[in-house]
């Protein structure tokens, strides 16, 4: 069994970064870091392959600098390798572009399963996945909570609004993966050591057959016009609780007349 | 300016229109001449409620038990292509709505603007703004590319108002042939029980988050709900955590919730928590941690203890 799992690299959530008043993209000159939405699909994919006890767990990443280190943090996991799609025209890619890229990719490597994120921390279109469906024309299952494999079909617990629903699913096809699901393992001494020398085949985005005019701003087909501080909401009162700040609430659910 | 014709991707659940379809329904009125609805299932059981709020027509696809996304846009798609397309489409963001516009940007290449809250006309472009960093910053996006515009719009954007239109005209569309990409069929549906209003229509939300200490103590967040006749939510974390399900949880990637009172206990106030329920009219906050971001919006906020505090609130409204 061949899984590729696409995987973000995206600047540490943690330092929210800002945009960069000239480009107007997220400010990439910090170090990346695996997007947490795709760590789940990497332990997913590694589950999988490892109960049907044959194939392989390689990655896919498109990023415009040639980052590696979330790359290397989901190789320590356990994949065996990856392809980086990175080049300097990349930069303002829009969500169709990056599918366009990334499938192209994937489609060398012919994979029974596509595992992605549901949404990206930063980007969070939730449209890529089912895009590089579209592109590769296979089906797709997106906000899968859990994926069973049973000979060449997938049987998936689809999140909805109101619970889960059941899809049975041919292979090849991609499937998103929704937070939270699995327990994303930590990589150990020796994964990280191993890591190290598993291989990484860059990419251009002329190597996978795309001009320049076809991607980054260029091909985005979409213009940031304006970027704008929303109206902050006023704070109201803040009080310490000295053991009777529940009569505050009580007070204001009467002013309220919600009691 | 108006343009000529919006299509918006109609969802329901047995037979009952979403409100969110409703709101986009709404705007499109604004910004067209035309509306016509797109829909999976049979047209006659939603004609009459889109029909109210402005569709003229109710394109109708069957596709059984398949997954939405390819038959749905591959349908969208034949009508562009014979000539019949609108210049934008509207479709919530939900999962099914991503598929499907996902799907069709990549029939008819052309892109997507996604997380919109709001959507205006540059000349004939299409504009969309977008909240990012929880909201505290506002992005617009023109579309600049040929063909309709697909635009995924957050639910609770707009106020949903009728139009006292008559019964749509219904039309059906042929499923079209999907090749390889056919095959997503759903077997099972299973629905969290849940009384008490919906968490996305009540009035009052009362919701837990990590700082409630164990699954047990979300009892707490119940029954002040219950209480109030609101609906229980949560934060991702404890969701994660399995102390309740996927259908309560607020935010970013959970439900848009916009009460005239949201109680926050034991909730930090990440931004991705924040987008979903910033829109509440009134907001009370109890967390023991005074540089919690969440009291950065709160009308109310205690700095305290969320095991004596919740606790003393509901003895206070014992028998009322
Ligand atoms: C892509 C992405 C999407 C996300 N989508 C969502 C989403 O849809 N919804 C969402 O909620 N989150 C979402 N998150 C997660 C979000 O970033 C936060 O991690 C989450 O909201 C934190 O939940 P919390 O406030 O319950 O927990 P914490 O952040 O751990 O906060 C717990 C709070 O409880 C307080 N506390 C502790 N003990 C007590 C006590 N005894 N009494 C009172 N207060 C106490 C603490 O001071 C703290 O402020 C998303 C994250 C990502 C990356
Ligand atoms: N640049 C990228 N490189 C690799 N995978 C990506 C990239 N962008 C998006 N994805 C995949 O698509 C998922 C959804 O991303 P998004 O559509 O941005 O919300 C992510 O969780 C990834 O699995």
């Amino acid at each position: 069994m061949k899984v590729v799992v696409c995987v973000k690299q995206i600047p540490d959530p943690a330092d929210p970064g800002a945009l960069d008043p000239e480009t107007r993209t997220l400010k990439r000159d910090v170090k990346l870091i695996l997007d947490e939405s795709d760590s789940y699909g990497v332990e997913m994919a590694l589950q999988l392959v490892d109960a049907a006890g044959e194939g392989e767990v390689t990655l896919v990443s498109m990023a415009p600098n040639g980052e590696r280190s979330g790359l290397a943090t989901a190789l320590a996991m356990g994949a065996a390798s990856a392809t980086l799609i990175s080049d300097p025209a990349l930069v303002g890619s829009d969500a169709l572009t990056t599918a366009k890229l990334l499938a192209a990719a994937i489609k060398d490597q012919s994979p029974d399963l596509v595992i992605a994120g549901s949404e990206s921390s930063d980007g969070y279109t939730g449209t890529v996945p089912e895009q590089i469906a579209a592109l590769l024309d296979v089906p797709s299952v997106t906000a899968a909570k859990s994926i069973e494999v049973d000979g060449s079909s997938l049987t998936v617990q689809r999140q909805t609004d109101a619970g889960y629903d059941t899809v049975e699913c041919p292979m090849p096809a991609v499937v998103s993966v929704t937070a939270g699901v699995v327990e994303p393992r930590y990589p150990s001494f020796k994964g990280i050591m191993a890591a190290k020398s598993k291989p990484v085949d860059e990419k251009t985005a002329d190597g996978l057959g795309f001009s320049a005019d076809q991607v980054g701003w260029a091909g985005a087909g979409q213009e940031i016009v304006d970027v704008a501080e929303a109206p902050a909401r006023e704070a109201g009162e803040v009080i310490e609780d000295d053991g009777e700040a529940y009569l505050k609430i009580v007070s204001f659910l009467e002013e309220m007349k919600v009691i | 300016m108006t343009l000529d014709t919006i299509w918006v991707y109609a969802e329901a659940a047995d037979d009952e229109v979403s409100s969110t379809t409703l709101e986009l329904l709404t705007k499109a009125r604004e910004l067209a001449d035309d509306v016509a609805c797109v829909f999976a299932g049979d047209g006659d059981d939603v004609a009459e409620k889109l029909g109210e709020y402005g569709a003229e027509t109710v394109y109708a696809v069957d596709v059984d038990d398949a997954l939405v996304g390819p038959p749905v846009a591959a349908a969208i798609a034949a009508a562009i292509e014979a000539g019949d397309g609108p210049d934008a489409i509207f479709l919530p963001t939900t999962y099914d709505g991503r598929d499907v516009a996902a799907r069709l940007s990549v029939k008819i290449d052309a892109p997507v603007i996604t997380n919109c809250t709001d959507v205006e006309l540059d000349d004939d472009a299409v504009v969309g703004t977008e909240p990012i960093f929880g909201g505290s910053t506002m992005v617009k996006t023109k579309l600049t590319a040929d063909g309709p515009a697909i635009v995924l719009i957050r639910p609770k954007s707009f106020a949903p108002e009728s139009a006292d239109g008559g019964e749509a005209d219904v039309e059906e569309w042929d499923t079209p042939d999907l090749g390889s990409s056919a095959g997503a069929t759903v077997t099972d549906r299973f629905v969290e029980e849940s009384d008490g209003p919906k968490l996305d229509e009540a009035a009052v939300v009362v919701a837990g988050g990590r700082g409630l200490g164990e699954a047990e103590k979300f009892s707490l967040v119940d029954d002040l709900a219950k209480k109030l006749k609101g609906a229980a939510g949560a934060s991702r974390a404890i969701v994660d955590a399995g102390w309740v399900p996927y259908s309560q949880q607020v935010g970013q990637t959970g439900k848009v919730v916009k009460p005239d009172l949201y109680i926050a206990a034991g909730i930090s106030g990440a931004t991705q928590h924040l987008v979903g329920m910033k829109g509440s009219k009134t907001i009370i906050a109890i967390n023991k941690d005074p540089e919690a971001p969440i009291f950065g919006i709160a009308d109310l906020g205690i700095v305290g203890d969320v095991h004596k505090v919740m606790p003393a609130l509901l003895e206070a409204l014992e028998g009322r």
